[in-house]
């Protein structure tokens, strides 16, 4: 906070990243799958903005590229997968039962926030670059709670969009310190985000028209048949 | 000297003289969203003027806490007006006097006789409604600590007017994630504090489900004007502190004429008209939480509170 100066992109991409954070701990505050979702199509749609602020501020075409990749996989691509394999009526289902509950939840994803602050914080105050010292505890503190959104959900979605969290968080601190990351490597994530989505979403359907159920945490016992599941 | 303390007076007369206005915006925008016409936005002002003229009846059960509390919820927000910027830039007179933990103990103490007051008539429905927001109020009161702990932090005083003579004096220390969590942070305490949809349901008249309006519902006369115009006194002041010190410290008068003072009237108007169009448009794509949900509701401010002041306080933010 020494310079008093800052560009306006610069200051824009903090704000987002503040964001990024608010809305990683909506998805884990948020009970509703189809909170999850939008939640995490807002941290998607924030993560391509700063792609695109960062690109701008320092005229990196790879990291325009990446925000536009982000912005149609991320954004646009899977939400609909997801709308398109699975019933209207899924998304409007409550998530009761948590492993740990929401202000828990919240809790221990305050603590992994500092963590990342304590790990990188050191890390990135070496740097003379404001966006580095941002993005980096930002982006790890993403990982950290996509991460443990994963663990402590219980339903299939939700599970999906806490990998897809992760791998946000880790773009988010990526764009800060590799500004020159090769258009081959961006297009495989891109493509390998989206597959995961449908491979998923097929995956939940098919589960569900069998069993009737998507919770991963009742798929722990063996059944023969699967009709007598109910 | 007598320069700052007229606008002193002046800023106090800003906030008496535009609550109800702004009261009376916030239904009117509610209703148009809502696809139906509302009342007047001069309704507020009709009802207080209407209220004076009342008979005020008093209960012979109640003690002097029940009369003194309209005049305590009346003049608290008030004083935590002069220690405010409305208006102006530069510290005034009594900017001293108090910091923001100072204003936070007063609209405290305007609450806590407000409840005192409800507890006071014997009607069933006072206690409850006073017990709620005193549940509210508990689960508020860390993360406005936390907050100003995070301002003062980030901006090395805790008097409004230095907080924001700072972030103009310094904006990269305003556009930190800290700041924005802050604003969150505050945005989610004022929707409580006011009594706004995810806690409370500001219009509802059905006593069971009443927060913050029980409150009022035993006031006749003159007392329950002052009741409701101090409350609508306190959501300004609220709006000003999160408006001038904390969303956009730009825009008020920074020179010492008297025309500079007036110039920045409109500009604050403005910027409390587009917040006010914000919350209208937040409470009515929400949904009112239930009673055992404000406790979830007021801990994600909690988090949201802690996590600024963590990703302040570590070094490389």
């Amino acid at each position: 906070m020494a310079d008093p100066r800052v560009s306006v992109p610069e200051a824009l991409n903090t704000l987002s990243a503040g964001l990024v954070l608010i809305s990683a701990f909506a998805m884990v505050a948020t009970r509703q799958v189809q909170g999850v979702v939008r939640s995490f199509v807002i941290q998607s749609l924030l993560l391509s903005a700063s792609c695109f602020l960062i690109g701008y501020s320092r005229s990196s075409e790879h990291l325009w590229t990446l925000g536009g990749l982000t912005l149609a996989a991320k954004v646009i691509a899977i939400p609909l997968i997801l709308r398109r394999l699975l019933p209207g009526e899924y998304y409007e289902r409550r998530e009761i039962s948590q492993a740990v509950n929401i202000p828990a939840s919240l809790l221990i994803s305050l603590l992994l926030v500092v963590v990342s602050e304590f790990l990188v914080g050191p890390v990135a105050a070496g740097s003379a670059d404001q966006v580095v010292r941002t993005n980096l505890p930002i982006g790890l503190a993403g990982v950290l709670i996509g991460a443990y959104s994963l663990i402590a959900r219980r339903e299939a979605i939700p599970q999906l969009i806490g990998i897809l969290a992760m791998e946000n968080g880790a773009f988010f601190a990526g764009i800060a310190i590799a500004s020159d990351l090769p258009l081959i490597a961006e297009l495989g994530v891109a493509v390998g985000v989206m597959l995961i989505a449908i491979v998923v979403g097929l995956l939940t359907r098919n589960i569900r028209q069998k069993l009737g159920t998507t919770e991963a945490a009742a798929l722990s016992e063996l059944k023969e048949e699967a009709t007598t599941w109910r | 000297m007598i320069r700052t303390v007229s606008y002193n007076i002046v800023q106090v007369l800003f906030i008496m003289a535009f609550a109800p206005l702004y009261a009376g915006v916030l239904s009117r925008l509610k209703e148009i969203i809502q696809s139906r016409r509302g009342p007047s936005i001069l309704q507020p002002y009709r009802d207080i003027w209407k209220l004076f003229h009342k008979d005020q009846i008093l209960s012979e059960e109640t003690t002097w806490i029940y009369r003194l509390t309209p005049y305590l919820v009346f003049a608290v927000p008030i004083f935590v007006a002069i220690l405010i910027p409305v208006l102006t830039d530069y510290p005034l007179i009594f900017a001293f006097m108090g910091d923001m933990l100072a204003g936070g103990f007063f609209l405290a103490l305007g609450g806590f006789f407000a409840a005192l007051a409800a507890v006071d008539t014997g009607n069933p429905y006072g206690p409850m409604g006073a017990s709620r927001t005193r549940m509210v109020g508990f689960l508020a009161e860390p993360v406005f600590m936390i907050v100003f702990f995070t301002v003062s932090f980030v901006a090395q005083s805790t008097i409004p007017f230095i907080v924001q003579q700072k972030w103009i004096a310094n904006p990269a220390a305003f556009f930190s994630p800290a700041h924005i969590l802050l604003l969150i942070a505050f945005l989610m305490l004022i929707l409580a504090e006011g009594g706004k949809i995810p806690v409370d349901n500001p219009t509802g008249h059905f006593e069971l489900a009443m927060i913050d309006e029980s409150k009022g519902l035993e006031f006749s006369g003159r007392g329950a004007a002052l009741m409701k115009w101090g409350g609508e006194m306190k959501f300004l002041v609220l709006a000003c502190i999160f408006l001038n010190v904390l969303v956009a410290p730009w825009g008020l008068a920074d020179s010492q004429s008297p025309l500079a003072v007036l110039a920045a009237v409109p500009l604050i108007l403005v910027k409390i008209l587009l917040f006010a169009i914000a919350l209208v448009v937040i409470e009515s794509s929400l949904a009112k939480l239930r009673l055992f949900r404000i406790s979830e509701f007021l801990g994600a401010a909690f988090i949201t509170a802690v996590a600024a002041m963590v990703t302040s306080v570590f070094p490389g933010a």
